[in-house]
This record gives C-alpha cells, sequence and structure tokens, in this order.
C-alpha cells in the first residue's frame, strides 16, 4: 500500500490555476524528488500536503485512508512533518530546546512543573546519533553549521515518528561538504522507513538520493518516473518546457 | 566510542569561570563592586548605615520594573509605557484610599489599572501587529494623561485609614532592610526560576530569537505576547504602589522618564535590544550599576547634571561589550 496518494489534486486560487489535475504516490522509505521551476506550483503542492492550504479538488489518503488538512497541526497528527526552507530555528536557544520547541516535556514538583532539560538533551542525543550528526544537545543554533542547523530541524520532525517528511530546499545556500552531510540525513530517514518529499533546484541532490522523480510545469505533472529512467538533461529539458512530457 | 552521556556532558565551556566570563551580568557586577570599594575609599558617607539603606531601597524599584522590562525586551519588544503605569497604579491606590478604602482593595485596583494598561499595549501589540514602540508611546502619554484626571492634578499625601499600612508597606524595613528590596528579591528569584525552567519563558525567549519559527512550533505567540505586556506593567503597578508608600505623597510627575532608566538597567545588565537575550539577575545588577553611579556622583559632590553623561556611557560601553565578545566568538 502507498504511503500517500495524491489522486486528481487541482488548486486555484480565483482565476489562477496553481495545480492541475496531479496524480502522484510515495511509498514507504522512498525518496521523492519534487522539481520545477518557480511558480511550477512545487510549493502549492507542499503547502497542500502540509496542511496549510486545501485542494479545490482531489483527493488525499495516507496509508489507505483519506484525509483532510484544515491547518496544518492536522497534518502533523497523520505523521507529515515539514523542514522549512528558513529552517525554522530560534538562534539563541540550544539545539534540544529547538528540538523540543512547543512541546517541551514537564516534570511535576508537588504544584509546580518545569521543563525537563534532562530529557530533551537525553533524547535530542539520541535523535542526533541516530542522524549520525556531530551536533550537541546543548551547543547554541547560532554556533552551528549549515548542516548541524539541518540536524537540528530534521531531529525535530522525527520527534513524532513521522510518516512523511517534507524537506524544501534543504540544500540551497550551505557548503558543498555540508550538502554531502544534508544528503547523508535524508538517506538516513529514508532507512528508518519514512517517506521524504525533496523539493529542490539542484539536479545532483536530487539524482543522488531520489529513488523517483516528478516534475511540475506550469502547475502540470509533467513527468513521474524511477530516477534511474531519467537523466539530468531530461528533467531540465522536461522543467523548461524543451520536452513536453516524458 | 563516545556514550550518549559524553555527548550531553561535552558541553561548550571547559569551566565555570570561563563560562562565568562569558556573561555580561558577571563584568557589570564586577564594575558595581568596583566602584562600591572605591566609594568607600574616597568617602565615609557611602558605607553609612543611612546611605545603604537609601541606596538599596531607590534601586529597588528601578530594578522590579527592569525584571518586567527584561521579558518584554527579550521576547524582542520594547515598552515606553512603564513610566506611566508606575503613576497611573500610585494614583489609583492614593485615590482609593483617601475615599476611605483599604489598601488592599485599592492595591489591586492600582495592579488592575496597571495591567489594563499591558493589556490594551499586548492586544494591539500581537493582534493588530502594530509596532511595540508606537503603541507604548502611545500608552505612555494615555496612562499619565488618566492619571492627571484621575486626580485633578493634585497632589495626594491623605491616604484614609490604611495611610500608616501604605507608609509602612513602601517605606518601612523589616530586619534593617527596606521593604522594597524584599519584594525585590522575590521578583527576581521567581523570574529566574521562570524564564530558564517553564515554558512561558522559555517560549519567551524563542519569539525573541525567531518569531516566525515559535508560530511554526505552534507556540501560542500572541496570547503569549499579551500576558508579557501585561507582566511587564504589573512590575510597573508594584512599583507604583510601593514609591506611593515610600514617597508618603503623589504627584502625577511620579515616575516620569523612568522608562529610559528601566531600559538602560536592563541593557547593561544583558538584555539585547534585538530580542532573545537577557536575565532577571542581569536587570537587578544593571539599576544597582545606575543607582551607585547616581549616589556617588551626589556623595562625591559633583554636579547631578553629569548623571546622564555616565549612564550613558555605560548604556554604549555595555553594548560594545557585546559586541566585541559575539566578534570574538
Amino acid at each position: 500500500m502507498s504511503r500517500l496518494v495524491f489522486s486528481g489534486i487541482s488548486k486555484n486560487f480565483g482565476a489562477i490555476q496553481a495545480l492541475s489535475d496531479v496524480s502522484l504516490s510515495i511509498e514507504p522509505g522512498e525518496v521523492l524528488g519534487l522539481m520545477g521551476d518557480n511558480g511550477a506550483g512545487k510549493s502549492t503542492l507542499a503547502k497542500i500536503i502540509a496542511g496549510n492550504f486545501r485542494p479545490s479538488t482531489g483527493d488525499i489518503s495516507i496509508d489507505g485512508k483519506s484525509v483532510v488538512f484544515h491547518k496544518p497541526i492536522d497534518a502533523q497528527r497523520e505523521g507529515v512533518e515539514m523542514v522549512y526552507q528558513d529552517l525554522a530555528l530560534a538562534d539563541n536557544l540550544s539545539a534540544a530546546s529547538n528540538v523540543f520547541l512547543g512541546r517541551e516535556p514537564l516534570r511535576r514538583f508537588g504544584p509546580i512543573r518545569y521543563i525537563d532539560y534532562k530529557r530533551m538533551n537525553t533524547v535530542s542525543a539520541d535523535l542526533f546519533k541516530q542522524l549520525k550528526s556531530e551536533t550537541r544537545p546543548r551547543q547554541l543554533v547560532r554556533r552551528m553549521s549549515g548542516g548541524q542547523r539541518q540536524a537540528v530541524a530534521i531531529a525535530r520532525t522525527l520527534l513524532s515518528e513521522p510518516k512523511i517528511v517534507m524537506m524544501d530546499e534543504p540544500t540551497a545556500a550551505i557548503s558543498v561538504r555540508q550538502v554531502a552531510e544534508v544528503l547523508d540525513l535524508i538517506r538516513r530517514l529514508r532507512d528508518r522507513g519514512i517517506s521524504v518529499i525533496l523539493i529542490s533546484h539542484r539536479m545532483p541532490d536530487i539524482f543522488s538520493v531520489s529513488d523517483k522523480i516528478a516534475v511540475l510545469r506550469r502547475g502540470r505533472l509533467v513527468c513521474r518516473k524511477p530516477v534511474g529512467a531519467s537523466s539530468p538533461e531530461e528533467v531540465t529539458g522536461l522543467i523548461t518546457g524543451a520536452i513536453d512530457a516524458a | 566510542m563516545t556514550t550518549l552521556d559524553d555527548i550531553i556532558n561535552n558541553s561548550q565551556h571547559d569551566s565555570w569561570f570561563a563560562r562565568l566570563k562569558n556573561l555580561q551580568v558577571f563584568w557589570v557586577f564586577i564594575a558595581a563592586v568596583l566602584a562600591c570599594l572605591a566609594l568607600s575609599l574616597m568617602t565615609d558617607a557611602f558605607t553609612s548605615d543611612r546611605n545603604l539603606f537609601n541606596v538599596a531601597r531607590n534601586f529597588a524599584f528601578v530594578a522590579v520594573i527592569a525584571i518586567g522590562m527584561t521579558a518584554v525586551i527579550a521576547s524582542g519588544g520594547i515598552d515606553l509605557s512603564v513610566g506611566s503605569s508606575v503613576v497611573l497604579s500610585a494614583m489609583v491606590i492614593s485615590v482609593a484610599m483617601a475615599g476611605g478604602m483599604g489598601f488592599w482593595l485599592s492595591a489591586g485596583l492600582a495592579l488592575g489599572a496597571a495591567l489594563l494598561v499591558g493589556l490594551l499595549n499586548g492586544i494591539l501589540i500581537a493582534y493588530a501587529g502594530m509596532p511595540a514602540f508606537v503603541v507604548t508611546l502611545g500608552s505612555l502619554s494615555a496612562a499619565r494623561s488618566l492619571a492627571m484626571v484621575l486626580s485633578d492634578n493634585k497632589m495626594i499625601w491623605e491616604f484614609g485609614p490604611d495611610h500608616g499600612l501604605l507608609l509602612w508597606i513602601g517605606g518601612g524595613s523589616t530586619l534593617g532592610l527596606p521593604h522594597p528590596l524584599y519584594v525585590l528579591c522575590v521578583l527576581a528569584v521567581v523570574m529566574s526560576l521562570v524564564f530558564r525552567w517553564t515554558r512561558w519563558g522559555q517560549h519567551l525567549f524563542a519569539i525573541g530569537g525567531n518569531e516566525n519559527a515559535a508560530v511554526l512550533a505552534g507556540i501560542p505567540v500572541r496570547r503569549l505576547k499579551v500576558s508579557i505586556y501585561m507582566f511587564s506593567a504589573m512590575t510597573a503597578g508594584l512599583a507604583g504602589i510601593l514609591m506611593a508608600g515610600w514617597l508618603g505623597s503623589v504627584t502625577t510627575n511620579l515616575g516620569q522618564g523612568m522608562e529610559l532608566t528601566v531600559i538602560a538597567a536592563a541593557v547593561i545588565g544583558g538584555a539585547n535590544l534585538a530580542g532573545g537575550e537577557g536575565n532577571a539577575l542581569g536587570a537587578v545588577v544593571g539599576a544597582l550599576l545606575i543607582e551607585v553611579i547616581r549616589n556617588s556622583l551626589i556623595l562625591l559632590g559633583i554636579s547631578t547634571f553629569w548623571q546622564g553623561m555616565f549612564i550613558g556611557t555605560f548604556i554604549i560601553v555595555a553594548v560594545a561589550f557585546d559586541r566585541f565578545r559575539n566578534m570574538r566568538r
């Protein structure tokens, strides 16, 4: 059974047709590379999965169950986590505080409830270890490299045992060595059976980690195939419109 | 093979002293201690019981509000209305008590008036999305004017049946220490714990660090902001009640310009106006330093006109120091 299935998703904002009749599926432990030019509908699709928008028509199902998201929290409850492009981390807090931001574990001392830092540090150290990242729980995010920040953002999603993790341009604006680090993080997610949707402009990244690629052009899905059956040249042609569909 | 515990214990700093050295509050504290030492050598008057008592009491008012201001600044905001909340609160309690009401009920009304100012600030800033600077500039003007309306701009020095109690609470002492200092100590300890160990404190710093991240993490940012401005107003209201008792009379120019001293104390104590940093202890030490400077100028016979010069220099030095430290990292 597919992890996530879109069938006939369309979305229009007034007269603007952002997505038309997109059907797509992704399996557990699969990385889907989602590509397209600016304005092709990638972000709209991402926001529909994350529960920011509702599709005008069409169905979404997760593990065979039809779902309707009204708010981002609904999507999170169904196991969809989003890693935002700007990472959405508070620089002034520690790695562990960022991982647990908004869901800090509390301990009781009589009538007083206080944050359980020990548990936060232990759990996040464990998550960083699983991700094989050298991030330390007590380190301030301000002093971290781009790759470590990604690790924090990804560890944050793992906290809720997600089924689907969506990443919007995770390799934009970081150094080459850190890109390799981030791609490794994506592989670890995949190895845990999590489905990853990777939105990126960077062709080499998509081709090195994805199992499947999908290309959007002007709101239409013009290609959906295993990565081995395609090539960067073909994808470039599909994105620009030089190749009509594949 | 590194174990999990190794990773956790592998902290950034190598020793407690290195950690201490990195705290602005440590250096400000050293500066305050040095100033005190120098003063006690230069003049006998400084270490006299009477003078120390006065210093302890005077700085407590500013320090109490500076703790509230620290919360606001750490969340990335600013509250210019605290001086006016002080006079509004002081005026409400004195008018109510002069009208025959008891102390506790009047104090409740005074705090309520201050909290209303905070509530209004918070709602306009969090829900209407208006800049904190402008909103609180408006309430600075409005709240003081309200205090004038309330008192008909007259001085009030008779506080009805509980007159003695009010004067004792604001101006009295227990075990040789002025009462405002007790209030300050309790507030400082409680808020130090709250800032570090509660979700409210943690989320406040998250908002100051990256408001967008806080929203995406599902933190109720708007509600939290309202509570932060209400907390700041509450500290101002509390200071207003204590000041009314200390002075024994209330006029409408009470607390005028106090917001600047309070902001200075918070900033000297390590609050970052860009948000995300600040601590209660720092606010207290910052307020202490300002009061020691003020006191020393008087004792050394230097014209008080120089006071602003010294405080201004300290603000700039404190911020420059912070800059320099961050550059080295």
